[in-house]
């Protein structure tokens, strides 16, 4: 097997421990084939030569969407946790929900606002809760596998590419988007949110 | 089989004595000219009844949507408001065209859905690439290449007669210079089902079910 300067990283609970809101098989699939993929693409973009600023160019775009791959994937994992565990309460992040409160009127309405962009996606992407560099949060989207600015601390990331949730609930993907609060790692949003947690890839 | 009946038109309200209404008429799905389980084994049925009945379906429904609300805001001439809805008819409008094409230069092997191309445009092909294997492969690395959702198209430029593969993001239409040959669906939706991750499976079982006749008319015309 080839060996790369990005390996996989392993999934910090069960293929079947967000069942039943997201399949032990999207789960399988989504980590043993789309992730690795994007690792194994993004070690051999990393090991080639370019030659000339026009191969450096593509180079780049390879990098870009495989290692942006690599990066939102990673933190997805960590911010999923099993459903009705202490990490999956909202309780595990009172300095962030405060926030919350304070910046979109209560976890409710963030909640809504939250779904309503990733619903109104066109295309594969990604919905992001972000802290910006003036401390503010901030729902955004990126499209495809565009990571967040640097700048920008992730707080929650959700996956909105079809792949994510197409095995489960085909086109009715406000069913996936409504289920995945079940399964929110509050606890490392909170971490986040206090940046005590940095993602190591 | 009939080309017409797939081609994007409104739906005829005038026979239902709406002639003269104000309200714009509304685009429909079209019926898809083949069963959804006529494309198995290269696309299975499930697939093909969840992408006409669904997706299309909600491209048609938000296209609708878009525009009414782009009527009002050209009847109250809120430029703005305009501007602010074309992304929403880029993609839903697009949503709509392409699907509506792709329905159309898809065919069942019975209806010769494989048989390689012919005349004029077989020629410019093999001109162009060499031969059909050569071709496939170009198209097949085009569709590989997507980073995201979108289409590959088979293009003739409208001035210069010459073919060309473009790929488009998410449900971005061909417009403008180019007129659309043959379209092919890369977003996940329209294979994941039977494919999963294998997309390439996806691609090269495609050609199986490829209707070159509706791509030989789109290019005479
Ligand atoms: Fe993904």
């Amino acid at each position: 097997m080839q060996t790369g300067r990005y390996t996989l990283p392993a999934l910090p609970y069960a293929y079947d421990a967000l069942e039943p809101y997201i399949s032990s098989t999207i789960m399988t699939l989504h980590h043993t084939k789309h992730h690795q993929a994007y690792v194994t693409n993004l070690n051999a973009a990393l090991s080639q030569e370019a030659t000339d600023v026009t191969s450096q160019i593509a180079l780049q775009a390879q990098i870009r969407f495989n290692g942006g791959g690599h990066i939102n994937h990673s933190l997805f994992w960590k911010n999923l946790a099993p459903a009705g565990t202490g990490e999956a309460r909202v309780e595990a992040a009172p300095r962030l929900v405060q926030a919350i409160e304070e910046r979109f009127g209560d976890l409710g309405k963030f909640k809504e606002r939250f779904g309503k962009t990733l619903l109104g996606l066109q295309g594969s992407g990604w919905g992001w809760l972000v802290k910006d560099a003036e401390g503010r949060l901030e729902i955004e989207t990126t499209k495809d596998q565009d990571p967040v600015a640097s700048g920008k601390q992730v707080i929650l990331g959700v996956d909105m590419w079809e792949h994510a949730y197409y095995i489960q609930y085909y086109n009715n993907k406000a069913a996936y988007v409504e289920g995945i609060w079940n399964i929110i790692n509050w606890e490392e949003c909170e971490k986040r949110f206090l940046g005590q947690s940095a993602l190591s890839l | 089989m009939s080309f017409a009946r797939l081609a994007l038109r409104p739906a005829a309200f005038a026979s239902r004595g709406f002639a003269t209404s104000a309200v714009a008429a509304k685009h429909v799905l079209p019926d898809l000219p083949y069963d959804y389980a006529a494309l198995e084994p290269a696309i299975s049925g499930k697939i093909m009844e969840l992408h006409h009945a669904k997706h299309h379906q909600t491209y048609v429904n938000s296209l609708n949507e878009a525009e009414e609300k782009y009527a009002t805001a050209v009847n109250s001439k809120d430029v703005k408001a305009q501007i602010a809805l074309h992304p929403a008819l880029r993609f839903h409008g697009g949503g709509h065209i392409n699907h509506s094409l792709f329905w159309e230069n898809l065919a069942p092997k019975s209806a010769s859905g494989g048989a390689p191309p012919t005349g004029a445009l077989a020629e410019s092909i093999n001109q162009t690439w060499g031969s059909y294997e050569e071709f496939k492969k170009v198209v097949n690395a085009s569709l590989a290449g997507i980073q995201g959702s979108g289409w590959s198209w088979l293009v003739k430029d409208k001035e210069t007669k010459q073919l060309q593969i473009v790929t488009m993001p998410n449900q971005d239409p061909i417009v403008g210079k180019y007129a659309p040959l043959l379209g092919i669906d890369a977003w996940e939706h329209a294979y994941y089902l039977q494919y999963q991750n294998r997309k390439a499976e996806y691609f090269s079982a495609i050609w199986d079910v490829i209707n070159w006749k509706a791509a030989e008319q789109r290019f005479k015309a």
